[in-house]
């Protein structure tokens, strides 16, 4: 190392570390992984979506050459089901989680009822085929609000009416009071619609057991090994935590959907013990779409009252939250705190009061999904409130600037239970987006084409989300059942090398990036000699994972205090061999010296030798530099910003051109403009994707309509526009690095823009509000009337 | 999304595959691209046990006019047409058709042999070539045949061709001055097929439509001609007011399919757009 001055890294837009070996075939990704004597999962699945199973016959498959042995439920009753780690407030202590396959009952379409174990992937499948099970159907349930009705059918005994989760907040009289006696009241039935991760790379789990130590090694991708190993030892299968290694290899994408704890990882588990032969199970692309976890699927009544002129005085929610047949890791906290004391947004609403009912239904589980919570809460205001300025005919731009929190009120407490927002000033936020998409002239121009019978429409969304998640002591409060603070470990070895280990993990996003951005101006060292080493439960500290926008705030924040005792510890070794006072010492440009005497200095490469070799330590030092931090930080921190569509609707097919996509995004301090542009580009994506064609439909059986890439859309460059980004940078006092995240902002401000603007564009058409997507089908429908 | 087992061999030749073909019987598939078959294996939906692959046999191969026909071999791939000057010249309409069809690699591997003989509800190029009232050449162990567009697409993935035969050239007529070809297209979102795909070629001669013909993909169970469409426009002056009475008859007579993107309804509606849309551009062309 050398003492020359370095580059300062952050808020440089360097191109991402990951990528050479991802875009060149070099990755591991689950799939690569390949052990000595492995032998591959294929699992057969409920076709119905509620049933009884009567019997289970598995002698033709096993004697199928090539196979090594058929499973069903019942072998597996010796391990728990999974857990549910965040039974949320209001919980009905009824936990239905999955178990490992199904017992006597399969509760969805695509639930695991038996697994073949063969020598090759092929001989698995085949062996499926021949596996005989009759089924006695029962009556299905798929909509969230239509299983709490009377008659409906039950999927647990311990659960009447299907209600998991009975929740509420704000303060109900009140608003009660203030819809009652407004002026204006608005109220809409408003659907979030079931939605599918698609992450590029499926899941999937291998084991491997060692009856020699009684030891299990399980691959799996994931976006938080450490919980899996904790949830899979301590819960499943109820063996010490030391048993397990978890390694999450390169990971393709999660999106929320390889948060949490699946099936598949405890098969494995349990049949490579059972055979004493490594296990790999991944899932094909049908799999995922049928079982893996989906997000959203909300139905909600709202309505919010106000005055003529514009201020909003009151909004009562009531929701209805799909949560899927079982409970997912930590779905229920996902439909209620993460999405209702988020519901009132960017705006000061003095009376406000939501109820969540959480249910079963006879769908794949429902967790968190890229916003988690927080989309479905800004969709719900951001279009009640266009609902709100459209009513009062009044610019929506207007509406949402009288009614925002105004800057000097922060920190914000909305009164719903949340901590209190971190900063804010949303009005910049909003003129800059005004500004930049040129709304006045864009008004002009669609009065304009209006009279010769063209429809443009112009959206706003205003948002604020929770990122950055969370004190741990507020979310045990909210129910979470664990910690949520993160690790991080800095190690400087004896060439000046930076070696930093953390709990937190890339799962696509680019934080390696990132981290050693940071931690390489923390310390003054080249970002080139910082490593950044995770997502291996061997030789990384425990932590949380990667999900909620809080890999940066979060984890980032460990190792700038990592980093940080590290240069006191520098300054007291430089202070001892220069004979000075190690509060004279001070750390710059790589070098620690002495305060007025600059020449009197020691470069960083210096002590990190100087403490490696560890043969003159002064009294009471330990050799090395080495340093640990579990940083749980004192809030969440809260990004927000406005974005604006430009959408034309051509009445004769519906169809929607997406024209401009302005967005101001307000994410704190930015380490890596390239890696947050990439990060809003995609979220952004996502919530247009929402907005104009995702759509995970079941029909009234249960069956997955869109159960194929050919059936669900996600959204492809081509389907998109090119996105006009900017920023306001608001820091966040929470965190010494003043970030607040940045992984989810996109799709949690741009679902209600697209809406907003196509419903704009069909106001003409008397149209008010529409679900979405919002398909070329419905639009031309709208248009006529 | 794993096939069935199943056996693999080359063919060198189209009479090395019909060798093959006889061989293995009803059981054996050919494979060309391999876009269209192996999705459906890997769904399990088709598990032939044998696959005589012809991808890429120069037999298959070959662009050339002859006279009034393009012939196009039937392994040709889409991007070896959508690139052909010789096919943009002759018949553009086909170059254009194919040139969006899936995405690059669907380009790169799919066959216009392959598209013809799968007939897909939502393929592209079935509707392009009844439109043009092309035929193609089917080579067997007896002999060849030639089979006209309007016998080739009997129902939903099944067409005119027996097990044993190969579909070997696509003739398509070269459009002479006065007449003009399009297809316009509604595309799926997630799958980028046709939800509705309307084929329209025109011949038109001192001011007067005297020819046209008409087809639909998409919307129903196998690309159709549209007869009722066809007649109105034949005879008129090809004017805005003619296409729009025409466009309105597109549809008439067929059956739809519905599913969770189109109803039967939108499906119906948007023929008539897409057939006035495909009309219009074909007229202009005529006139060009
Ligand atoms: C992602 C994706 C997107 C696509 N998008 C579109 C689209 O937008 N529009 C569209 O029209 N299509 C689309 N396709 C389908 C594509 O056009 C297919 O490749 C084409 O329809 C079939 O051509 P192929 O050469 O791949 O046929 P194959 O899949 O090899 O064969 C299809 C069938 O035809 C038979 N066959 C093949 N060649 C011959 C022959 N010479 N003689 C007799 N029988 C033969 C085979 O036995 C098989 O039954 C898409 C496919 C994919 C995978």
């Amino acid at each position: 190392m050398t003492s020359e001055t370095t580059t300062p890294m952050i808020g440089r837009a360097i191109k991402r570390r990951e990528d050479p070996k991802l875009i060149t075939g070099q990755g591991n990704f689950l799939d690569d992984v390949k052990l000595n004597g492995m032998t591959h999962a294929a699992v057969l699945r409920s076709p119905y979506a509620h049933a009884r199973i009567l019997s289970i016959d598995t002698q033709k498959a096993a004697a199928l050459p090539g196979v090594v042995a058929v499973f069903v439920g019942k072998d597996l009753l010796d391990v728990n089901p999974l857990p549910c780690a965040w039974p949320a407030g209001g919980f009905k202590n009824n936990m239905n989680t999955p178990r490992a396959m199904a017992v006597d009952v399969v509760r969805f379409v695509g639930e695991a009822v038996a697994v073949v174990i063969a020598e090759d992937r092929f001989i698995a499948r085949d062996a499926i085929d021949l596996i005989d099970v009759d089924y006695e159907p029962l009556a299905v349930v798929v909509d969230p609000e239509k299983a709490t009705q009377p008659g409906a059918p039950q999927l647990h005994e311990n659960a009447p009416n299907n209600v998991v989760v009975e929740w509420s907040a704000g303060n109900r009289e009140g608003t009660n009071r203030a819809v009652a006696s407004a002026d204006v009241v608005v109220k809409e039935r408003i659907i979030n619609q079931r939605l599918m991760a698609t992450p590029m790379e499926t899941r999937g789990s291998i084991a491997r057991y060692e009856s020699s130590t009684n030891e299990f090694t399980l691959w799996t991708s994931s976006q938080a090994p450490h919980v899996m190993r904790l949830l899979l030892t301590a819960f499943v299968f109820g063996i010490p935590e030391t048993k397990l290694r978890v390694i999450a290899p390169n990971v393709g994408g999660g999106f929320g959907q390889k948060i949490f704890v699946y099936p598949d990882m405890v098969f494995c588990m349990w049949i490579s013990r059972k055979i004493g032969r490594p296990v790999k199970f991944v899932e094909d692309r049908s799999e995922n779409f049928k079982s893996s976890t989906h997000g959203r699927d909300h139905v909600t009544d709202v309505e919010l009252s106000g005055t003529r002129d514009g201020h909003i005085t009151g909004l009562r929610v009531k929701t209805y939250a799909g949560l899927g047949a079982y409970l997912s890791t930590i779905a229920p906290g996902v439909a209620t705190t993460l999405y209702g004391r988020i519901i009132t947004g960017v705006y000061k609403i003095p009376n406000v009061s939501i109820d969540v009912i959480a249910t079963y239904t006879n769908t794949a589980m429902v967790d968190a999904y890229r916003g988690a919570g927080r989309p479905e809460a800004s969709y719900l205001i951001e279009r009640i409130v266009d609902r709100f300025a459209a009513e009062l005919g009044m610019d929506p731009a207007e509406v949402r600037r009288r009614n925002f929190i105004p800057p000097t009120e922060f920190p914000y407490d909305n009164g719903l239970g949340l901590l209190p927002y971190d900063s804010g000033n949303y009005a910049p936020a909003l003129d800059k987006a005004l500004a930049n998409v040129g709304y006045a002239d864009l008004r002009k121009e669609q009065a304009t084409l209006r009279a010769q019978g063209r429809y443009l429409g112009i959206g706003i969304s205003s948002y604020v989300e929770i990122c950055g998640v969370a004190p741990t002591a507020w979310a045990n409060g909210q129910g979470w059942g664990a910690g949520l603070w993160e690790s991080a470990n800095v190690r400087i070895h004896l060439t000046g090398q930076v070696v930093v280990t953390t709990g937190s993990l890339p799962h696509g996003q680019g934080v390696e990036t990132t981290f050693a951005q940071i931690v390489a101006d923390e310390l003054g060292v080249p970002y080139d000699s910082v490593l950044i080493e995770h997502s291996d439960t061997a030789g990384t500290p425990f932590g949380y994972g990667t999900y909620g926008s809080r890999s940066l705030a979060v984890g980032g924040t460990a190792m700038v205090k990592s980093a940080r005792k590290i240069k006191e510890k520098a300054k007291r070794l430089a202070a001892h061999l220069l004979e000075a006072n190690p509060e004279d010492m001070i750390f710059a440009d790589g070098k620690i010296s002495v305060k007025g005497s600059p020449d009197k200095s020691k470069t960083f490469g210096e002590i990190a030798l100087y403490a490696s070799v560890g043969a003159s330590m002064p009294d009471g030092e330990e050799p090395f530099l080495d340093e640990t931090t579990y940083y749980d930080p004192p809030n969440c921190t809260f990004p927000f910003g406005t974005h604006i569509s430009v959408v034309e609707v051509f009445p004769d097919t519906g169809a929607v051109e997406v024209k401009r996509y302005v967005a101001v995004d307000d994410v704190g301090n930015i380490i890596n403009p390239r890696i947050v542009h990439g990060q809003l580009h995609g979220g952004i994506a996502q919530g247009m994707a929402q907005a104009l064609f995702e759509n995970a439909v079941y029909d009234d059986n249960g069956q997955l309509l869109a159960g194929t890439l050919m059936d669900y859309a996600i959204p492809n460059a081509g389907m998109l526009p090119d996105f006009e980004i900017s920023h306001t940078v608001t820091p966040s006092p929470v965190n010494p690095l003043g970030v607040k995240g940045a992984g989810e902002a996109g799709t949690i401000g741009s679902a209600q823009c697209i809406m907003n603007a196509v419903i704009d564009a069909l106001s003409p058409f008397g149209v008010r509000h529409m679900q979405m997507p919002a398909t070329p089908e419905k639009i031309w429908h709208a248009t006529r009337g | 999304m794993i096939p069935a087992a199943f056996q693999y061999v080359k063919a060198n030749s189209v009479a090395e595959a019909l060798v093959l073909l006889q061989q293995h019987g009803e059981d054996a598939k050919l494979v060309a691209g391999g876009h269209s078959l192996i999705p459906a294996m890997k769904l399990r939906l088709s598990q032939p046990s044998v696959l005589i692959d012809i991808a890429g046999m120069a037999d298959l191969k070959g662009i050339a006019v002859n006279g009034a026909e393009l012939t196009i071999g039937a392994g040709e791939t889409y991007h070896a047409i959508a690139t052909s000057a010789t096919v943009k010249h002759a018949c553009g309409v086909v170059a254009a058709c194919v040139g969006q069809i899936g995405d690059i690699q669907v380009r790169n591997c799919g066959t216009i042999g392959g598209a013809l003989a799968h007939s897909d509800p939502a393929a592209d190029l079935t509707a392009v070539f009844l439109a043009l009232g092309g035929k193609v050449t089917a080579q067997s162990a007896n002999g060849s045949r030639q089979i006209a567009a309007d016998d080739l697409f009997v129902s939903m993935l099944t067409t005119a061709l027996d097990s044993g035969e190969i579909l070997a050239q696509v003739h398509v007529p070269v459009l002479q001055k006065g007449q003009g070809a399009a297809y316009a297209k509604l595309k799926h979102p997630a799958s980028r097929y046709a939800i509705v795909g309307v084929a329209a070629m025109v011949t038109i001669s001192n001011g007067v439509v005297t020819a046209a013909r008409v087809a639909v993909t998409g919307a129903g169970p196998q690309a159709v001609r549209q007869a009722s469409c066809e007649n109105a426009l034949i005879g008129s002056s090809g004017d805005a007011a003619a296409v729009k009475a025409a466009a309105a008859k597109a549809g008439d007579d067929m059956d739809y399919l519905g599913d969770i993107h189109a109803s039967e309804e939108y499906r119906r509606a948007m023929v008539q757009v897409y057939a006035a849309r495909a009309l219009n551009e074909a007229i202009a062309q005529a006139r060009a």
